[in-house]
């Protein structure tokens, strides 16, 4: 008999771990790590800051040292994987090789989502997702050119920071009516607003593209209003949508993303799926979610890999998420969806630190902590093991 | 060659290469640690990289900084030399050092 072998498709956080944790339950047999980058596996969220600015090398991002594959025998394969054969068990990969498995793991991520106005296609329109976007713009992001970001969600306002720093004029434009609408209450839209601004980049709600305008390289953006912005160059932010072919295509059950249950496994069984690419019921927010996070893959990518090994793990991390601006740092505790209240702690007006708690039914659901670390963790341990932060007395304490 | 030991809650021993200029969370997700999680990659975001550093190597590797104070203080597996060892820089001439995982990582 030979040995087994598991295969992970995608190799980025969810797939780093993956394998990690695969050793770490006891799998003995092979393991292929498929990815279709050829750099090793790097950490993504420094893309839109550090590695924007130049300030780190693709190599201080390694999620893992060469040495870790070597030693945790885990073999990389730079390839790109056609379709999934599941009655062989077998990949077939771009190359029309074929690859058997024993035991499967889908980490196919995501990718931006594409901006529909004519023009998009000009040189000088980029999307921030891989390093070798980051490089393209890099080229692009020299000092006094004009940098246009096309949405406010945090990979946008990241990357403002990111350039605003470096000496570029940047302009934000968000077609809602104020920045991170879809995340985050008014009072905490309106800090980032008043942030980004005193730093000096020209931020625009209400703002849709209607055209971006060259010869064959970008000169300026046209918004629906009919204003124009003048742009050397473009990022496109408008959000991600998860990269599912392959799962859909071999006939998985895909509901915005791949669906997996509490034990990471997709309508097969014997496929398990982590990260960007999955969507989940979680039971404490009562509905059906895509989680855009690296806690998240790397919590999905623990329990795959268990239950690959016939372990009984379940996801149950809170939610959590970061964000890193100019001085600032973001950290988020819970999922704010469905919040009925907000109780705010400090002044978002004035200082640049603050926590705002949401609230459901008068229970806490989650936080925005900005340079708040303390108040980060107390929510984080607050909404895990049910310690109790005393919102009644919060609340008359910032009522005075 | 340098080594430090990672001791989990239940007293497992994992070994791992001291390598100069390296944090000491990433010698330890270099070599599949169980129990050290870091989740953010190195930032002092989340604070899942918590050690408790040996009292007797303390001095040597260093007390917490403020922003990693602001972290740990709400963690009720804290010690006085509690670390997040992503901020730990670690040093060949570290050889023996000790460090002792929580139980859980928060």
């Amino acid at each position: 008999m030979s040995t087994e072998r598991a295969v992970v498709v995608g190799a980025s956080h969810a797939g780093v771990q993956l394998v990690t944790s695969l050793r770490q339950e006891g799998w003995s047999g092979d393991i292929v790590l498929v990815g279709d980058e050829s750099a090793l596996p790097y950490q993504r969220p420094p893309l839109s800051k550090g590695y924007l600015a130049g300030k780190c090398s693709l190599k201080e991002l390694a999620i893992r040292s060469e040495d870790f594959y070597v030693k945790q025998d885990v073999e990389p394969l730079t390839a790109s994987v056609q379709s999934i054969d599941r009655s062989a068990g077998e990949l077939v990969l771009g190359t029309g090789d074929r690859l058997s498995y024993d035991a499967l793991a889908l980490c196919t991520g995501a990718h931006p989502r594409r901006l529909r106005a004519e023009g998009a296609d000009l040189d000088g329109v980029h999307y921030l997702r891989r390093s070798s976007d980051v490089e393209r713009i890099r080229e692009d992001a020299i000092p006094g050119r004009n940098a246009v970001i096309v949405g406010g969600g945090y990979i946008g306002l990241e990357t403002a920071a990111s350039l605003r720093s470096s000496g570029l004029h940047v302009t934000v434009l968000e077609a809602a009516d104020r920045v991170l609408e879809r995340v985050t209450a008014p009072e905490v839209s309106a800090f980032f607003t008043r942030i980004h601004q005193e730093e000096g980049v020209d931020v625009r709600t209400d703002a849709s593209v209607e055209a971006l305008v060259g010869d064959t390289r970008l000169r300026e953006v046209v918004l629906a209003s009919g204003e124009s912005v003048r742009a050397d160059f473009v990022i496109v932010g408008i959000g991600i949508e998860p990269t599912t072919e392959l799962a859909e295509a071999a006939g998985l059950v895909v509901d915005d993303g791949i669906l997996i249950d509490a034990h990471a496994r997709t309508s097969d069984p014997d496929i398990v799926a982590a990260g960007d690419c999955t969507s989940q019921d979680i039971p404490r927010y009562g509905r059906r979610i895509r989680l855009e996070s690296v806690p998240s893959a790397v919590e999905q990518a623990k329990v795959a890999a268990a239950t690959i090994c016939g372990k009984d793990k379940e996801l149950a991390a809170l939610p959590w998420f970061w964000s890193d601006q100019y001085d600032l740092k973001l950290q988020i505790a819970g999922l704010n969806t469905g919040y009925d209240d907000i109780v705010v702690s400090g002044d978002p007006t004035r200082d640049r630190h603050f926590t705002c708690y949401y609230l459901r039914k008068g229970e806490p659901i989650a936080a925005d902590c900005v340079n708040r670390p303390r108040d980060f963790m107390a929510t984080k341990r607050m909404l895990t093991q049910g310690t109790a932060i005393d919102m009644a007395a919060l609340k008359a304490e910032v009522a005075v | 060659m340098a080594v430090v030991t990672f001791m989990s809650h239940d007293g497992e021993q994992h070994e791992a290469p001291l390598e100069e200029g390296s944090s000491l969370m990433q010698v330890a997700t270099n070599n599949a640690i169980p129990g050290i999680d870091a989740d953010c990659g190195g930032e002092a975001a989340c604070g899942t990289c918590h050690v408790i550093v040996d009292p007797a190597w303390a001095d040597k590797v260093g007390r917490s900084g403020p922003e990693e104070e602001e972290m740990l203080s709400m963690n009720p597996e804290r010690q006085p030399t509690s670390r997040l060892s992503c901020q730990v820089k670690v040093c060949e001439s570290w050889d023996g050092l000790t460090v002792q995982l929580p139980e859980f990582q928060m």
